[in-house]
């Protein structure tokens, strides 16, 4: 079953309160995401850099379906599900500046996310790796009888690897708890998607497991926000794991160190045209949900927010060397 | 004591421990209605059912994974991998994701895992399924690495790794499966930590660990008829490496054979060889000499995959060379 109709919703069937939610939430995300290209080329932050910009209606719309039981499994472009997850930017930002009190203590920055009180099971840098960590997860909540789902977040190159196939299979013959989410931002790194894939339809793909599936506009997030709780739903009463495809589109190129030569201008200036914060603001105000001072004041207090964040950041100090090795296994190894 | 088998001594392990904690299962390929491919499990999926016995597909990496999962979600996952050269297929979740989450997490999360696998050759199963790959595990940190070699370790040192919170990867040499030998069943778990001297000797150190601990038994018993008495130690764990007995071995006996199935580049008898160097250099009387599978990928024909495993006659002269020289 795929269902790629657009969720139209009418004015007064969303409180005003919810639709200003989840603006404030992409909002913060993209704030974030600006700050930290800010504080990438200011070498506060180094590594790899992948920004979530343009794909924040997916990783918003989708957390609205979980709770505090649920687990969270995610990729190294996680940081959008961090902050929708709960994750304060600070602990983000303070990860990224490699300091000990990011929310890895400065072991894995922006890759490598992780938050056991909010069941973030952590940013996956090996694409298709979470995958099989999802399974397990779901498996467990499963055996110990917790009512628990687990969302697990990935992205279009995963789907040509061997883990995504496995543990489709695995999680669809034991009738395991998980919810796919495939955010299909169509490009593998530079490689589009219908140079990887015979079949572009991703949510197509699950029909050999026999594993419900839909696809989404993953530029409304109320559309994501729609889909995700059917599916949802469909996962917790027990009818086994569901894959809902987010079609999305990062603005940004892959990481700070991508020339971007793979695609043309064009192309990225027509999905811009589909930014998921423009289009979500334009209803809100068709609706008369949002007034210029809400979106104004949203706006201070978001900017207000990252720049606490930074500065938390820059004051925070870094791990003392001498605990290098005090994580590696429960006592130190000689 | 109970005279059993090492696959029965695995067996009654397994059994004692799905039976005291509720959160252990097994998982693998063939562990269940078809009962192991080394018959470990016979009889566990009719004991415990399929909630706590496992068959999976061949998706070594997925399953591997689930596991991880599994730990990290509360369970005690043991997951059984048919082969050394299947683990390859699982190597992305083993070192990327099983070894570095508890670090990586900056200590939220840990992955109380066992991982058992049958490894080593001497059946004629040629180059997918005879390599001696433990030497690979021994190199990364985030895991513990075991090799049991007689039958009390089989059972002690797998209870033993399920009170480990971090994972552990046993690995069970495939000709030791019908080697029969006494277990104590009501034992405490075995200490990990420690290697262990099978034969106390003043004259030449032979260090070995899994399925080459036979031969060089042998090897001791034939330096013996000449009146040279060798000190067998049996490494057990693998990582992390019992540095001080070996160390405190050779400065007893100034001299050193390491003996491992693994090819010699680059070896686990390589770091051995090298914590020797570092830690007793001047107790030598002869440089450290290893005894390792010839570096070729494992033939079928008998008489070449003889000649490629570690033999007693090499231990054998390997000991007499420098006891030659130096005695």
């Amino acid at each position: 079953m795929t269902d790629t109709t657009r969720e139209a919703k009418p004015a007064g069937q969303i409180e005003k309160d919810h639709a200003l939610f989840l603006l404030r939430e992409m909002l913060r995300i993209r704030r974030f995401e600006e700050k930290a290209a800010e504080m990438y080329s200011l070498q506060k932050i180094r590594g790899f850099l992948h920004l979530y910009i343009g794909e924040e209606a997916t990783g918003v719309g989708a957390m609205q379906v979980l709770s505090r039981d649920d687990a969270v499994v995610a990729t190294y472009r996680e940081h959008g599900h961090a902050l929708a997850r709960g994750i304060p930017p600070a602990a983000l930002m303070a990860e990224m500046f490699g300091k000990v009190t990011g929310c890895s203590h400065g072991h894995g920055g922006s890759m490598h996310f992780f938050d056991a009180y909010r069941r973030f099971y952590g940013g996956y840098a090996i694409v298709g790796g979470g995958l099989p960590i999802a399974v397990g997860l779901a498996l467990a909540e499963k055996a110990l009888g917790k009512k628990g789902i687990v969302a697990c977040f990935f992205g279009d190159g995963a789907v040509a690897e061997g883990e995504f196939h496995e543990s489709l299979n695995l999680a669809a013959l034991w009738k395991l708890p998980v919810l796919f989410f495939c955010e299909n931002n169509l490009y593998a790194m530079g490689t589009a998607l219908s140079r990887h894939q015979s079949q572009t339809d991703i949510s197509k793909k699950t029909a050999a497991y026999d594993l419900a599936s839909s696809a989404v506009d993953g530029m409304d997030v109320l559309a994501v926000e729609a889909a995700a709780g059917r599916a949802a739903a469909f996962v917790r009463g027990g009818g086994g794991p569901y894959l809902l495809e987010l079609r999305t589109y990062r603005f940004r190129a892959h990481s700070m160190s991508d020339p971007d030569l793979y695609r043309t201008r064009e192309e990225i200036a027509e999905w811009k045209k589909r930014d998921p914060i423009a289009l979500f603001q334009a209803r809100l105000r068709e609706w008369d949900l949002l007034a210029d001072a809400d979106l104004a004041r949203l706006e201070a207090k978001i900017a207000a927010e990252m720049e606490d964040a930074v500065n938390f950041a820059e004051a925070s100090p870094l791990e003392p060397p001498e605990n290098l090795l005090r994580d590696v296994c429960g006592a130190v190894m000689p | 004591m109970t005279t059993m088998t090492y696959r029965e001594a695995v067996r009654a392990a397994l059994r004692k421990a799905l039976r005291e904690d509720s959160r252990v299962f097994l998982m693998g390929e063939d562990v269940g209605q078809y009962g192991g491919a080394f018959a470990v499990s016979h009889g566990l999926l009719a004991e415990f059912g399929p909630q706590r016995i496992l068959d999976t597909p061949l998706s070594e990496s997925a399953f591997l994974g689930a596991g991880i999962g599994a730990a990290l979600g509360g369970l005690r996952p043991i997951v059984e991998i048919m082969t050394i050269n299947f683990s390859l297929l699982a190597m992305d979740q083993i070192l990327n994701n099983a070894a570095t989450l508890r670090h990586m997490s900056g200590g939220q999360f840990h992955v109380p895992l066992v991982v058992r696998m049958a490894s080593g050759g001497g059946r004629q199963l040629a180059a997918q399924h005879s390599h001696s790959l433990e030497g690979w595990y021994a190199h990364i940190p985030g895991i513990k690495a075991l090799a049991p070699a007689t039958v009390a370790d089989a059972y002690g040192m797998l209870l033993a790794a399920l009170q480990e919170d971090d994972p552990v990867f046993i690995f069970e040499h495939a000709t030791l499966y019908p080697l029969e030998g006494e277990a104590d069943l009501s034992a405490a778990p075995a200490d990990i930590t420690r290697a262990a001297i099978r034969r106390p000797g003043r004259d030449v150190s032979l260090i070995t660990y899994g399925g080459s601990l036979g031969i060089t038994l042998q090897a001791a018993d034939a330096l013996a008829r000449q009146g040279l008495e060798a000190e067998v130690i049996d490494l057990r764990t693998i990582r992390p490496l019992d540095t001080q007995t070996i160390v405190q071995s050779v400065a007893k006996t100034h001299r050193a054979v390491i003996v491992d199935e693994g090819w010699r580049t680059g070896s686990l008898a390589a770091e051995i060889s090298a914590r020797i160097m570092e830690n007793a250099f001047d107790e030598l009387d002869a440089p450290v000499a290893r005894v390792c599978s010839a570096e070729v990928p494992m033939p079928y024909a008998r008489h070449l995959e003889e000649a490629t495993l570690p033999k007693a006659a090499e231990i054998v002269s390997a000991a007499e060379g420098m006891l030659a020289h130096h005695g």
